[in-house]
């Protein structure tokens, strides 16, 4: 079967691809765009924790005045915007980019341009809602940008425009990657990788995607309201004009709920890699883990006004709400108890991966619990509004995302840089991060029931904040060092740490079967999948015997075909790229197991025959066309010619690059 | 899961590019269904705001009923004209029976035995045009309705009535840029049953948009 060359195992791969600026400008490469993903959220999610720290010097000791109340303002809400929007999401967006196509064996994901064109757009509306900071010009209505306090009558300044616009662009990023991404796993898989093989990475971004998909919209049309409210005088949330001050708040949160578990999925899908690979056994209960993320899903829509319990729904909205997040903690527990199950009895490898893994069971537990308990209203009516409320989401987005995504770096920097980090400075770090994140965070439970309100800018030393506050303050200190410690470590293997080669953690999926870094087809042959664990049915089948591969299924689904019945191989006639020595193809014969051809660069997708998308400038003018356009909204205030004329400009740049994008073919004839 | 069956790596079907798919469709078909769907929320979010604001407006002028402004007593009718924008429906909805004859003419390009009236180019140009009479409607309308004292400032109504039908109408223009850019590349070289899919997701669009005005149609006019 085996007829195309292989790919050689452990050669560091000696790419053809061109180097430097313009390489990265133009390219469409999913890996690539994952890094340029990985780097540009990284940073922003250090100037999220710069502004973090300016929020914890100002409440370090009672009446401090390190920045004004205003300032204040906006740093707390550009704090929030900036993890919610410019550092989690796009570090998932991150792993989306360098793993979809890998794990279900694609060569790249549907649309390689459109990829290109999320990442720019979400790199200039990052720029553009970051930059006015340093004008004292930065939105300041809060991260959810509450009506009416968010309307030209209350917030006359040109700070929330810069919020409302900046969302509005990094929607349609979102927005575009979401297509790209369902398209990729509905049409992509490799032969034989039905639904039901899918990774749980793949799982969770499936999930992700349609909550983007569904959830984005909405968002976009409350904020599309807001500018219309503000620019052009309509009424949506003008109260003195009859207008329900309620509509922001729930088209807010109709969006905003599903946007918690765009937040968490992803890291919930690469712990749901970390744990079974470092247990050395199938992940437990995997269909259950599969219902468990789409009944989140679905849930996640009903749940939003949970939000809201304080603005005096009713009894039968408050019940109704009540109850559906009661109901959304028994699939999140499911996933708890089947980590816990996939452990159990497992050979456990703590590597600094499992443990920020380990970590996320622990500290997503402590935030689950106390997100249950607001979803009794009585309870919630006490707690909302103050750092309880801010201890519970920072157990769930740091002690949650944050950490299930650390897992994610350390598990695949091998794999996309095919580099190992340091496991030395990983331990340190992690160590340090779990002690500065539990000092920083947990006595943030206590000065919220003591009743701090959340986003005051100070408070008197008689009302008993103090000490709590000064235990936060020395755990963002500590915190600070143990993701120093990563970005450093991350800085420093990128650049000499150990050749990692193809599988470095005994890994059973697709991505594991390919060279560290991969080539840009990734897959010299499309491999033929037959149970959740490729690679393992081919290196270590005894970890896969309770996993199912029905024989019969295969022939049903027309893969295998008449050589997997003749082979007899139940399980091992999975054709994954072949790893030195170790995979088997068709008789049985080893691939590539000598020296010489490991020694060899790996061959070109040209004289593998594979067709590979050109790289293309498009994708970034058009980008930067549709950010102009929207620009122009900022100087209407100022004059209407002027922002209209560059509106228009702007449009006619990104529809002019839409029509030379769409007219040059992708791949060069063949 | 009968799709799978016949889509063997080496007989992918010639419309998906020579790429294996997993369900032999062409990648760019779910994506125009996905994005479909994330497209019937914005929707839904504009008509349930329209539906929330409706009769919560403090001042007129009214959809359905008359308003006398009590400050100088003038008389504001009910501005929705209903016949008007019933003619214009039927233009929206008789493109979409052009855009299903200009998808056929495409697929029966080749076909010896075509009738002559199976023209994509008639057929294209026709949805076209009618997309492009349904905006002349529209634009009437707002047109009317700012004379008539009816603003997108005015109140409660006139802001997510013309948001609504506004968004409406951009969607109707880009769908006539789209269909125009295909009419002109069947000007230049002839469009031939390779690209069905190209006129495919067009006609796609173009329903989902026809269909969304029969939503918006009976919401915001027939049902007072």
């Amino acid at each position: 079967m085996a007829t195309t060359v292989a790919a050689p195992a452990y050669a560091p791969a000696h790419s053809e691809e061109a180097t430097g600026l313009w390489s990265w400008l133009t390219t469409v490469d999913h890996k690539r765009i994952g890094i340029l993903y990985l780097f540009t959220s990284l940073f922003f999610f250090v100037w999220g924790g710069v502004e973090a720290a300016i929020i914890r010097a100002q409440l370090a000791a009672p009446n401090l005045n390190v920045v004004s109340a205003d300032t204040y303002n906006q740093i707390f809400t550009m704090h929030g915007t900036t993890m919610v929007f410019l550092a989690i999401m796009p570090l998932s967006a991150a792993f989306f980019n360098l793993l979809i196509p890998l794990q279900v064996g694609a060569r790249d994901v549907a649309f390689p341009r459109l990829n290109a064109f999320s990442y720019w757009i979400y790199l200039l509306g990052g720029i553009f809602i970051s930059l006015p900071v340093f004008f004292h010009a930065a939105p300041d209505g809060g991260w959810f940008g509450y009506t009416p306090l968010t309307t030209k009558a209350h917030s006359p300044g040109i700070n929330i425009d810069f919020w409302v616009i900046g969302l509005q662009i990094l929607g349609i990023s979102t927005l575009a990657a979401s297509f790209n991404f369902i398209t990729t796993i509905v049409n992509m898989r490799a032969p034989g990788m039905n639904m039901m093989r899918m990774p749980m990475f793949t799982w969770n971004t499936f999930v992700v995607q349609f909550l983007v998909l569904l959830a984005f919209p909405v968002i976009t049309i409350a904020l599309q309201f807001l500018i219309f409210d503000r620019f052009f005088g309509t009424n949506f949330y003008t109260t003195a004009a009859g207008a329900d001050p309620l509509l922001w708040q729930h088209l807010f949160w109709i969006f905003g709920h599903p946007e918690v578990y765009i937040l968490i999925l992803p890291a919930f899908g690469l712990v749901s890699e970390v744990i079974p690979t470092f247990s050395r056994k199938p992940i437990f209960g995997y269909p259950v883990m599969v219902y468990a993320t789409v009944l989140i899903g679905f849930l996640g829509f009903g749940v939003w006004a949970h939000h809201m319990f304080s603005v005096g729904m009713g009894p039968i909205a408050d019940s109704v709400f009540s109850l559906t997040t009661m109901l959304i903690a028994i699939p999140t527990g499911v996933k708890i108890f089947n980590w816990i199950s996939t452990m159990w009895g497992g050979a456990l490898n703590f590597t600094t991966a499992m443990k920020f893994a380990v970590a996320l069971v622990g500290m997503f537990t402590v935030g689950g619990i106390s997100g249950v308990m607001h979803s009794s209203p009585p309870a919630d009516l006490q707690q909302t509004d103050t750092y309880f409320i801010v201890a519970h989401f920072h157990y769930v987005l740091f002690g949650g995302s944050m950490f299930g995504l650390f897992a994610g770096v350390y598990h695949y920097f091998p794999k996309f840089s095919g580099r190992l980090m340091s496991e030395k400075l990983g331990n340190w770090s992690f160590w340090i991060m779990f002690l500065g994140m539990n000092l920083t965070f947990f006595p943030m439970h206590y000065s919220g029931l003591l009743g701090m309100p959340r986003r005051i800018y100070t408070y008197d030393a008689d009302q008993g904040y103090t000490l709590f506050n000064q235990l936060s303050t020395l755990g963002t200190t500590i915190l600070i060092v143990g993701i120093a410690l990563t970005l450093h470590n991350l800085g420093r293997s990128w650049r000499k740490g150990e050749r990692a080669g193809n599988d470095p953690w005994g890994a059973g999926t697709l991505e594991w079967s390919i060279p560290s870094p991969p080539p840009d087809y990734n897959f010299a042959e499309l491999p033929n999948v037959t149970s959740r664990y490729p690679l393992w049915d081919v290196k270590a089948p005894e970890l896969t015997r309770e996993v199912p591969h029905t024989e019969a299924g295969d022939r049903r689904l027309g893969i295998g075909g008449p050589q997997a019945v003749t082979n007899g191989h139940e399980m091992g006639e999975v054709h994954v790229n072949p790893t030195a020595g170790s995979a088997h193809a068709g008789e049985g014969a080893p691939v590539m197991a000598n020296a010489a051809a490991s020694a060899r660069r790996l061959p070109t997708a040209k004289e593998l025959g594979i067709p590979m998308p050109n790289p293309s400038i498009m994708p970034l003018v058009c980008a930067t066309g549709v950010v102009v356009m929207f620009c122009g909204l900022l100087f209407l205030g100022k004059s209407m010619a002027t922002g209209v004329g560059i509106m228009i400009l702007g449009a006619l740049w990104w529809v002019a690059s839409l029509y030379n994008w769409l007219t040059t073919p992708l791949e060069d004839a063949h | 899961m009968a799709t799978v069956d016949t889509a063997a790596p080496n007989a992918a079907p010639a419309h998906t590019g020579g790429h294996y798919t997993t369900t032999g469709l062409d990648n760019r078909k779910i994506a125009i269904w996905a994005f479909i769907g994330s497209e019937c929320m914005l929707f839904t979010s504009l008509i349930s705001t329209y539906l929330i604001y409706k009769g919560r407006s403090l001042v007129g002028p009214f959809p359905h009923e008359q308003w006398t402004d009590p400050a100088t007593g003038k008389v504001f009718p009910a501005i929705l004209d209903i016949p008007v924008t019933s003619a214009s429906t039927f233009v929206l909805l008789m493109s979409s029976l052009a855009m299903v004859l200009a998808h056929d003419a495409v697929v029966n390009a080749d076909n010896p035995n075509r009738k002559s009236w199976q023209s994509s180019k008639l057929w294209l140009g026709m949805t076209a045009l009618l997309g492009a009479v349904f905006l002349g409607f529209q634009a009437y309308e707002f047109t009317s309705f700012v004379h008539e004292g009816l603003t997108i400032r005015t109140n409660l109504f006139g802001s997510s009535f013309f948001t609504l039908t506004g968004f409406h109408g951009a969607h109707v223009t880009a769908g006539v840029i789209w269909l125009l850019s295909l009419l002109a590349i069947d000007f230049k070289r002839g469009l031939t049953p390779r690209d069905e899919l190209a006129v495919d997701m067009a006609a796609l669009y173009w329903h989902f948009v026809d269909v969304v005005w029969i939503v918006i149609f009976t919401l915001v006019y027939l049902i007072q």
